[in-house]
């Protein structure tokens, strides 16, 4: 298969005006049950920026996205999206969940699934008009998959999946941008193809802010980290943050010390 | 077969088997997808009791008490289910199982101990309906589908049963949209800003809804099979939603029309004396249309499995 990984960016997009942090956070407490998730966390992410948020498994990463969106009901906290509180912010914000987190087998093209983003557009009863399919069709061949629009998504693989999320987003012209582990499982030219697309949402002043498990490659990838193990352990910009120390105080021993230090540098 | 003869005895049933077919195929595709599937059956069950009370408070077999009672007992049971969900901890269909069974019993209990003997209020009727006896008595032909006075005396189940379908496939052609985002990705139908958790409660309201009216004129047996088997089967024809709900549909009327039909004249057919359970072959029927999609459906693959290409 051949991969179309172009990821310039031809659309217009809106000038927005921008307050402090696009996307902060402010005492986030959130609990299973009785199993505590996330204990008071604070958190700012930076604008026009590309920010991971790192921890071990069970650390709450993606519990703060869910929680911050509203997604998972917090015990308490307060979030704060492009200096509005979140309901009134949610048309400028994009999330990509984890592709595990659906039943890919659902009766949906993957131009069906790319629509979903334009969904604020459509409305309950709009039609989709030609001008909604060339839309959806740019976020496609922003990530590369133009070729596949009509493909049943169950029968795509991992990889191709987590682009067809990302086409979504991309469809929904956010100003913030939430990713899921959006490297979990894919192919090289996958990660290479998503990676491209954040770096340009980047470059055109978006946020994007993802949870990312693979510390190998954060930084290359990321401008700003959020370290988390149920609460918040340090955050700011990679070069000053992700240090041999912070790691070791996020993974608590469960990275081997010449690990961190080759990570960290 | 005559008008005469086909239009006051049969045309009534199949009509009423055809819509509370298609009022429970309908929400069934969703509930489907929604491995929520059991719920239809669930509901059948818990609202035996409710109809018995409401027989019970008021003594008469009539519709809108036994209707309530029904539809009392549907959200005592999604309330019962949450609350043992939560307080024990325990999944959704343990939960489920827990209250449809006990409910169903309590229903059962009711039935036996209190005077019911004296009308048609019997497990019986409860399981395979009374689809045969909804018969029109008025008709004389075809002509009398154009005559207003024989038409106010077709059975009330009829008039019920098209006005739910009606309303059911009116609402799921409104929000379709957001009843499709939320059941593929709820997460990101929250971040969406959809009101996903009316959504869910909506789609089983209706479905309960269906349940109870379909109950009321077919039994639960038909009610089961139709939530389930349509939608099942169609999912085996056709990648896309849409489509989906268009073969469940077909499918749904070509259950309670052939299924209608061969408990008639099926075992005439095979020289017996006896007609067989409408509702049993219809559901027999659905159940054997899944068979064939699933051996022969263009989409029966699971898919969940990606091809690498």
């Amino acid at each position: 298969m051949e991969l179309d990984l172009a990821t310039d960016n031809g659309q217009p997009r809106p000038e927005t005006t921008r307050d402090d942090s696009p996307f902060a956070i402010r005492g986030l407490t959130v609990s299973y049950g009785d199993k505590p998730a996330l204990f008071s966390v604070d958190a700012t992410f930076p604008a026009a920026a590309m920010s991971a948020i790192i921890g071990p498994n069970g650390a709450g990463k993606s519990t703060l996205l869910k929680a911050a969106l509203g997604i998972v009901k917090p015990v308490s906290g307060r979030v704060t999206m492009l200096g509005q509180p979140l309901k009134r912010a949610l048309d400028r914000v994009a999330y990509v969940p984890q592709r595990a987190s659906v039943d890919w087998d659902f009766p949906a093209r993957v131009i069906d699934v790319v629509l979903m983003g334009l969904s604020r557009e459509l409305g309950l009863l709009r039609r989709v008009r030609p001008h909604h399919l060339d839309k959806a069709m740019t976020c496609l061949a922003r990530v590369g998959m133009d070729g596949f629009a009509d493909r049943q998504i169950g029968q795509l693989s991992g990889g191709q999946q987590q682009r067809v999320f990302l086409a979504r987003a991309l469809a929904q012209q956010a100003e913030v941008y939430l990713l899921d582990e959006p490297f979990a499982g894919v192919d090289a030219a996958t990660e290479k193809a998503i990676i491209g697309v954040l770096k340009s949402l980047r470059d055109d002043g978006k946020t994007v802010v993802a949870v990312h498990h693979d510390l190998a490659t954060v930084t290359e990838y990321f401008d700003h980290v959020f370290l988390i193990n149920q609460t918040r352990i340090a955050e700011g910009p990679t070069v000053e943050t992700f240090t041999a120390a912070n790691l070791q105080a996020t993974y608590r021993g469960r990275l081997a010390l010449q690990q961190i230090d080759r990570l960290a540098g | 077969m005559t008008g005469v003869e086909f239009v006051p005895l049969s045309l009534p049933p199949l009509l009423i088997g055809a819509f509370a077919a298609l009022a429970c195929a309908i929400p069934g595709n969703f509930l489907l997808l929604r491995r929520q599937a059991l719920i239809g059956d669930a509901i059948s069950h818990v609202v035996l009791p409710g109809i018995v009370m409401g027989f019970l408070l008021t003594g008469v077999v009539s519709t809108w008490p036994m209707m309530l009672g029904a539809a009392a007992a549907a959200i005592v049971a999604v309330v019962l289910i949450e609350t043992i969900r939560r307080l024990g901890r325990i999944e959704p269909g343990a939960a489920m199982g827990v209250v449809f069974t006990t409910l169903f019993a309590a229903g059962v209990l009711l039935l036996e101990q209190s005077d019911t003997s004296s009308v048609h209020l019997d497990v019986e009727h409860a399981l395979y309906g009374n689809l045969e006896s909804l018969i029109w008595l008025d008709a004389t032909g075809w002509k009398s589908l154009l005559d207003v006075e024989a038409l106010a005396a077709l059975p009330p189940e009829l008039f019920r049963m098209v006005a739910v379908f009606v309303a059911i496939a009116l609402l799921t052609g409104l929000f379709w949209r957001p009843l499709t985002i939320a059941t593929f990705d709820e997460g990101f139908a929250r971040t969406l800003g959809l009101p996903v958790t009316a959504l869910s409660l909506g789609l089983v309201i209706a479905a309960a809804i269906a349940a109870v009216a379909a109950f009321d004129a077919v039994g639960s047996i038909i009610v089961i099979a139709m939530f389930i088997c349509p939608p099942a089967a169609a999912r085996l024809m056709t990648n896309r939603l849409g489509h989906q709900l268009g073969w469940s549909a077909a499918f749904a009327v070509l259950s309670a029309v052939l299924g209608y039909v061969l408990a008639g004249y099926g075992p005439l057919w095979l020289g017996f004396e006896n007609a067989v359970s409408a509702a049993g072959m219809i559901a027999t029927v659905s159940g054997v249309i899944l068979v064939l999609a699933a051996m022969f459906g263009p989409c029966r693959h699971r898919v969940g499995a990606a091809q690498a290409d």
